[in-house]
């Protein structure tokens, strides 16, 4: 009889405690730099894929990244989708609308690639969520450009977020000396660590599905 | 630290090992004794404790044995009681309902009887008989003639009087036969309803005396649980055992349609408390449809208890009319508006599935197609909704009598655990008991060089002896105080002898000395 007792007030006690956050929170950084920008769509596919994904309470949002990418003007859309799923789902369909805008609209490249800046951007919307899992997906070349008078080498604060690098393509320069390539993968690979950071490269599309750790098993 | 030990007597391991070895046997053969009573007497310590507890546990088995025999019993006699109660019912049923008319029914068959005899009584065959002067007359009217033309026409007239009596006879006969033929012919009918209502009354009195040959068989049954009877305990043992399986199974197909139900609203459910909120590590949508599942199966206990069909709660079941009908009615309220709402969330259901349909397909670059009969499961969503609760509620018939049952095979198993338990205790004592006389042995083969010589030098004392003794047969007996080697020998062959008797009168163990046999 003490054993039940024992248990039942257990169950009761786990049952009132705060439970931790399952949601997820997202942000896509889209590279519009130079020539990047001819791979937009690609960055569309995967925001689709992220709408499917995602469900409710998760957030998400998607930022550019152009020469000062440290600004709320380069947030594209936000959203955190609401408890009620037909909610959420009237919510994506406006998040996907205002995506297709973005990439109707954008026709020149920036001039300098603000990668850091846009880290910045992505780790402090991330940590405001409060979400359980923070993902940043940096669509990018990874080679960084910045502008004059810009100061970004200062280590990256990103304790709990998964950085995962999506379409690092090839530059000119690093089909002479692949060593580049493999050299800035391996700077921005020890960046995050040293932040705290996961660290993670997809390039090949058809693997989407391991993107993000997120339960995509339809309960319908 | 186990190296300095070793190498203690000698820096060489072998002779230093050799030391130790002899130290050990003889330190081994100066204790033999004691270490001999030590294994011995343990041995037989926990043989006996585990005896003991193996009594102990026996006796708990006969009372777990009786208990369920009682519990087995008592069931029994409230389910025949049960019985004999519905077929008095029945019988007061039959008799309220057919035999209440038969004082009429007896009465309309008297009248139809009665009436039956008259009109038979007015049917009898009565042939009218001829005029009395009529063979008179036929014989004067036979007379010979004699060619007397007066006398011929005398006899012709009255030969005709005779012809027309006689037609005028059988005319009469033959109007009292068509009357007789025309009664009789009316008798059909009567004959027939009255046929008809022996028959009605043959059918009351054969169901009747088929619901007393229940009654008589329950009361057997009774008869035999109230004698205790072994045969009757065993078949309610029996009864009760597939009861437990087939309750069981019921409630298991129940649970299969519970999950089923939860299925169908735990997703529009999200909708209404939020897809994002926890309790308890558990989403507060998919508790909240629990709750609304095992909201309906108490509704529909308490509806079922209300009915008097089930009676797993006495105070529903000791209330009066008036207020179980109440509750019948609110317990049917509740139950129909859950119904109702699970029909509804199964129909939202079905249309954040099509939402969600619609946005992957929005997502995925294709056009939305419009499918024909989507109205089809959206309307079989909605009524499984509906239905599944009342039939969730129906689980209360099974659940009791799986509870009931369960009292039993719980019971049999205790039984059969107890069993288990005793058989191992009475293992592990006799293993301990062997075990301590074969540690006795191996104790023995460890010291075996040092019993060896003992065992020469008292052949030779022995030798010695019987040579002195023998020696001595020619002189004179000396008596001594001190004892010889020979009896000294004797003692010590008699002492095991001695020491057994001796345990097996202190302490008398049935169980020991049978296994020592």
């Amino acid at each position: 009889m003490k054993a039940i007792y024992v248990i039942t007030l257990t169950l009761m006690l786990g049952a009132c405690g705060q439970p931790q956050p399952g949601n997820t929170a997202v942000f896509l950084l889209v590279d519009t730099s130079g020539t990047y920008t001819e791979e937009l769509n690609k960055a569309q596919a995967i925001l689709n894929y992220l709408l499917a994904t995602l469900d409710s309470g998760d957030s998400i949002a998607v930022a550019r990244i152009d020469s000062g990418s440290f600004s709320e003007k380069d947030v594209i859309a936000k959203a955190t989708f609401d408890q009620r799923p037909s909610m959420a789902n009237n919510q994506k369909r406006v998040f996907k609308h205002h995506m297709d805008r973005f990439v109707e609209t954008v026709n020149t490249g920036s001039a300098h690639t603000d990668i850091t800046g846009a880290i910045l951007q992505a780790t402090e919307f991330l940590n405001e969520t409060g979400a359980g899992q923070k993902y940043v997906l940096v669509f990018s070349d990874l080679a960084e450009d910045l502008q004059q008078g810009h100061i970004r080498n200062f280590p990256l604060e990103l304790g709990g977020i998964h950085v995962v690098a999506l379409n690092v393509t090839k530059l000119r320069s690093d089909n002479i000396d692949p060593r580049d390539y493999i050299n800035r993968l391996g700077l921005w690979q020890k960046r995050v660590v040293e932040g705290g950071g996961d660290w993670r490269v997809v390039n090949d599309f058809d693997r989407l599905d391991t993107l993000i750790g997120l339960n995509t098993t339809d309960p319908l | 630290m186990l190296n300095e030990l070793l190498l203690l007597w000698s820096q060489r391991p072998a002779i230093s090992l050799a030391v130790w070895l002899v130290l050990l046997v003889t330190v081994l053969y100066l204790a033999r004794e004691p270490a001999h009573q030590l294994l011995k007497s343990t041995g037989r310590a926990i043989y006996r404790f585990m005896r003991s507890a193996a009594r102990a546990v026996a006796h708990l088995e006969q009372r777990a044995l009786q208990r369920n025999r009682e519990i087995v019993l008592a069931q029994g006699r409230e389910a025949t009681e049960k019985f004999i109660e519905r077929e008095f019912v029945r019988i007061n049923e039959i008799v309220a309902r057919d035999l209440s008319h038969y004082p009429a029914l007896h009465r309309e068959l008297t009248d139809a009887i009665e009436r039956l005899e008259n009109d038979y009584q007015a049917a009898t065959d009565a042939p009218p008989l001829p005029p009395e002067w009529l063979s008179v007359v036929q014989t004067i009217s036979e007379l010979p003639r004699q060619g007397d033309p007066v006398v011929s026409s005398i006899l012709e007239n009255i030969q005709d009087e005779v012809v027309s009596a006689h037609e005028e006879t059988l005319k009469a006969y033959q109007k009292s036969s068509a009357e007789r033929h025309r009664l009789l012919s009316a008798l059909q009918p009567q004959w027939r309803a009255l046929a008809g209502k022996l028959s009605k009354t043959k059918d009351v009195v054969a169901i009747t005396q088929e619901r007393a040959d229940a009654v008589d068989k329950h009361m057997a049954n009774y008869e035999a649980i109230r004698d205790n009877e072994d045969s009757i305990a065993r078949a309610l043992m029996a009864s009760s055992m597939t009861q437990f399986f087939i309750s069981g199974l019921v409630l298991l197909v129940a649970v299969m349609g519970g999950l089923i139900n939860f299925q169908l609203i735990a997703m529009p459910m999200a909708e209404m408390v939020g897809g994002n909120s926890y309790t308890g590590g558990f989403k507060t949508s998919d508790i909240a449809a629990l709750v609304i599942i095992m909201v309906e199966i108490a509704m529909g206990l308490f509806l079922l208890e209300s009915l008097r069909i089930t009676k797993l709660f006495p105070v529903i079941a000791h209330m009066d009319d008036k207020m179980r009908k109440r509750m019948m009615v609110i317990t049917f309220s509740i139950l129909f508006i859950l119904a109702g709402i699970e029909a509804s969330l199964a129909y939202m259901r079905d249309l954040l599935a099509l939402d969600r349909e619609a946005l992957k397909q929005s997502l995925a670059g294709v056009s939305a197609l419009n499918a024909e009969f989507r109205w089809i499961p959206s309307i079989g969503q909605m009524v499984m909704g509906f239905i599944l609760p009342f039939a969730l509620a129906f689980v209360a018939i099974p659940l009791e009598s799986f509870i009931h049952a369960s009292r039993t095979v719980l019971g049999v198993m205790t039984v059969a655990v107890l069993r288990t338990l005793i058989i191992c205790l009475r293992l592990v004592g006799g293993l301990a008991h062997q075990l301590s006389k074969m540690l006795v042995f191996g104790y023995d083969m460890l010291i075996t060089v040092p019993l060896s010589l003992e065992k020469l030098v008292r052949q030779g004392i022995n030798a010695r002896h019987e040579s002195r003794v023998a020696g001595s047969a020619e002189q004179p007996v000396v008596l001594s105080a001190e004892p010889t080697d020979s009896a000294l020998e004797s003692q010590l062959a008699d002492k095991p002898r001695a020491s057994r008797r001796r345990t097996k009168t202190a302490a008398p163990d049935t169980d020991l000395a049978a296994q020592q046999n």
